[in-house]
């Protein structure tokens, strides 16, 4: 029912599952005068885990960010590409930045549960979108998607910051698969949690895939290895006085790992730095 | 410098360096220990002396006030001369309105000043220049309130009443509130923003949904700290609500007027009771503006009480 009401910006299109669900596209992107992004270009296939991997400031996260307009609220924030979903251009200027952020969810790297209850932080979107119908069924089943349902079924009116960190982030992954979004974007979603319960969302993830396309940014290169169907390298070009993160490569998961094209890419992934 | 002639295991002589290090033993003869047990004393005894004045004051109050309590106090008019009993019913009532008017006027505004300064226009100009504003405004004599009111209110309704007296204690109000609230809502973690926003919830979702229920206890404490502020005052209330010997209307218990037209006389009030029965020749009026001033003193004291239990709360969201 959510689903059927919020997915109505499809252009009537019938998609089958090769089809490309993002077609992203950043020429070049700029904070005020910092040029931080240039040349990436992705197609992201439905059903799939995208991995964005690379060295620190390369710009994996604003190139995340791109793909559902947070980093709108940066100031000084211009863009020139597209972004594609679903056959519409999410930067077009009719489109409403907010109504891409209800199809296209986020899951940072902090856990970050709103200060309410349990039941209440996952009905948070729900009630955003004014659902209508069965509230608790839907919760416990956004629950039960994030694999947290066992652990917190007894107490979901104590609050979402009681709980671990692990499951607080499963917490926030059952926030926003509420709302059945078409896409999940992750910014380093186990980088706050220890390896165990990062095992359980590496897990999960690869459940999620089932339904949602999942891109995720990650420092993890085995994580990447272990989860991801397609990776992305970003590198830092440094020769023009900034420092600017670009695209190097682009590939299914196991050709980037094991026969790189590039030899940044090949430095990078043996732990060669230049 | 180790005493001289201090012969061998006072002075441990570290393994490593030349250095001296001086012995494990805790002394008041070195001269930083003692230095430091000094500076312990003082600050100690600067408490108490800073406490003392709270405390004679309640003393005082409770010593003098007490005598006679009952419950007539607060069901009762204020005494004639020389009468016996009375209460002050009438100026609680009188101040539970002007207080009510007061915060029902400056919530509003306070709470919305400070959600435009810190999640719409922090930078702007409006937003640095309200801010200044605001903490003039905090220093603002309140007696100046009580003749701006005066002027605003009380001519142009051609006289004394609650709701003159609202308006200047919400002039007192607003800047506590917002500088509180905007406090506040700085206090929420920016992660919780990004998190709604990231769910594609609107500017207004943002901050109606997630940063002022999660600001609240802060937010709350900062009303409880204006509204027992405002309680206290007396001077723009002379310039305001005057006061009144009798009820608002007939009706009783006086809780509420019965009309809007009973609001707009002068209004009897708690501190204005205090400042005109303890100015009285007669022995039964001081005693019940002891009593008076015990009464407010507890009503602000439970209010900031209230106050600082849900800043706790705050803390605890964290």
């Amino acid at each position: 029912m959510a689903a059927a009401t919020l997915s109505t910006h499809t252009n009537g299109a019938v998609l089958n599952p090769d089809d490309v669900l993002i077609d992203c596209k950043i020429e070049d992107l700029y904070y005020g005068k910092f040029k931080a992004v240039r040349d990436i270009a992705l197609k992201i296939k439905k059903g799939t885990i995208t991995a964005f991997i690379g060295p620190s400031g390369c710009g994996k996260s604003t190139a995340l960010r791109c793909l559902n307009r947070m980093n709108d609220l940066v100031k000084g924030f211009r863009f020139r590409g597209h972004v594609i979903f679903r056959g519409q251009d999410i930067y077009k200027p009719s489109v409403d930045p907010v109504a891409v952020r209800r199809h296209i969810g986020m899951v940072f790297q902090q856990p970050n549960p709103f200060a309410m209850s349990i039941y209440r932080n996952v009905a948070f979107g729900l009630r955003l979108n004014r659902y209508r119908g069965p509230v608790g069924d839907k919760v416990e089943q956004a629950l039960r998607g994030a694999a947290l349902w066992d652990e917190v079924k007894d107490k979901l009116h104590s609050s979402g910051l009681a709980l671990s960190g692990g499951q607080q982030q499963r917490l926030c992954i059952a926030r926003a698969i509420a709302t059945e979004p078409a896409v999940l974007l992750m910014d380093e979603p186990c980088s706050a949690l220890d390896p165990v319960a990062t095992h359980r969302i590496e897990e999960l993830m690869k459940e999620l895939k089932k339904k949602y396309t999942i891109a995720i940014v990650t420092h993890n290169l085995q994580q990447a290895k272990r989860v991801a169907d397609m990776t992305a390298f970003l590198y830092v070009d440094t020769t023009q006085g900034g420092r600017t993160g670009y695209q190097v490569e682009y590939g299914p998961t196991e050709e980037v790992f094991e026969n790189p094209k590039e030899k940044h890419t090949q430095d990078y992934l043996s732990g060669e730095f230049s | 410098m180790p005493p001289a002639n201090d012969p061998a295991p006072s002075v441990l002589k570290s393994d490593l360096t030349a250095v001296e290090l001086r012995d494990l033993e805790w002394s008041l003869r070195q001269p930083r220990s003692l230095f430091s047990f000094l500076m312990s004393m003082l600050t100690g005894a600067a408490t108490i002396a800073a406490l003392f004045p709270l405390f004679s004051v309640l003393y005082l109050l409770v010593q003098k006030g007490i005598a006679g309590i009952n419950l007539a106090w607060f069901t009762d008019l204020p005494p004639a001369a020389m009468a016996e009993g009375g209460g002050f019913g009438n100026a609680i009532v009188g101040t539970f309105i002007i207080v009510s008017i007061a915060t029902f006027i400056s919530v509003p505004f306070g709470v919305f000043a400070a959600v435009y300064i810190t999640e719409f226009g922090p930078d702007t100009r409006t937003a640095k220049a309200v801010r200044f504003a605001a903490k003039v405004l905090t220093g603002l004599p309140s007696i100046l309130a009580g003749v701006f009111a005066f002027a605003v209110v009380v001519l142009a309704t051609g006289g004394f009443s609650a709701p003159a007296a609202g308006v200047a204690l919400a002039l007192l109000m607003v800047p506590t509130i917002l500088l509180t609230a905007e406090e506040a809502i700085k206090r929420v973690p920016p992660r919780m923003r990004e998190a709604a926003v990231g769910m594609g919830a609107t500017p207004t979702q943002v901050v109606g949904r997630v940063v002022i229920p999660t600001a609240l206890p802060g937010i709350l404490t900062g009303i409880m700290l204006a509204v027992a502020r405002a309680a206290g005052e007396t001077a723009p209330l002379l310039f305001t609500a005057l006061f009144s010997e009798f009820w608002m209307s007939r009706s009783f218990p006086a809780f509420l007027p019965k009309t809007v037209g009973d609001l707009m006389k002068p209004t009897a009030s708690l501190a204005v009771m205090i400042y005109n029965y303890s100015g009285s020749p007669f022995d039964n009026q001081i005693a019940m503006a002891w009593s008076a001033a015990l009464a407010l003193v507890v009503l602000v004291l439970f209010t900031n009480i209230l106050g600082q239990a849900l800043a706790k709360r705050t803390s605890s969201i964290r």
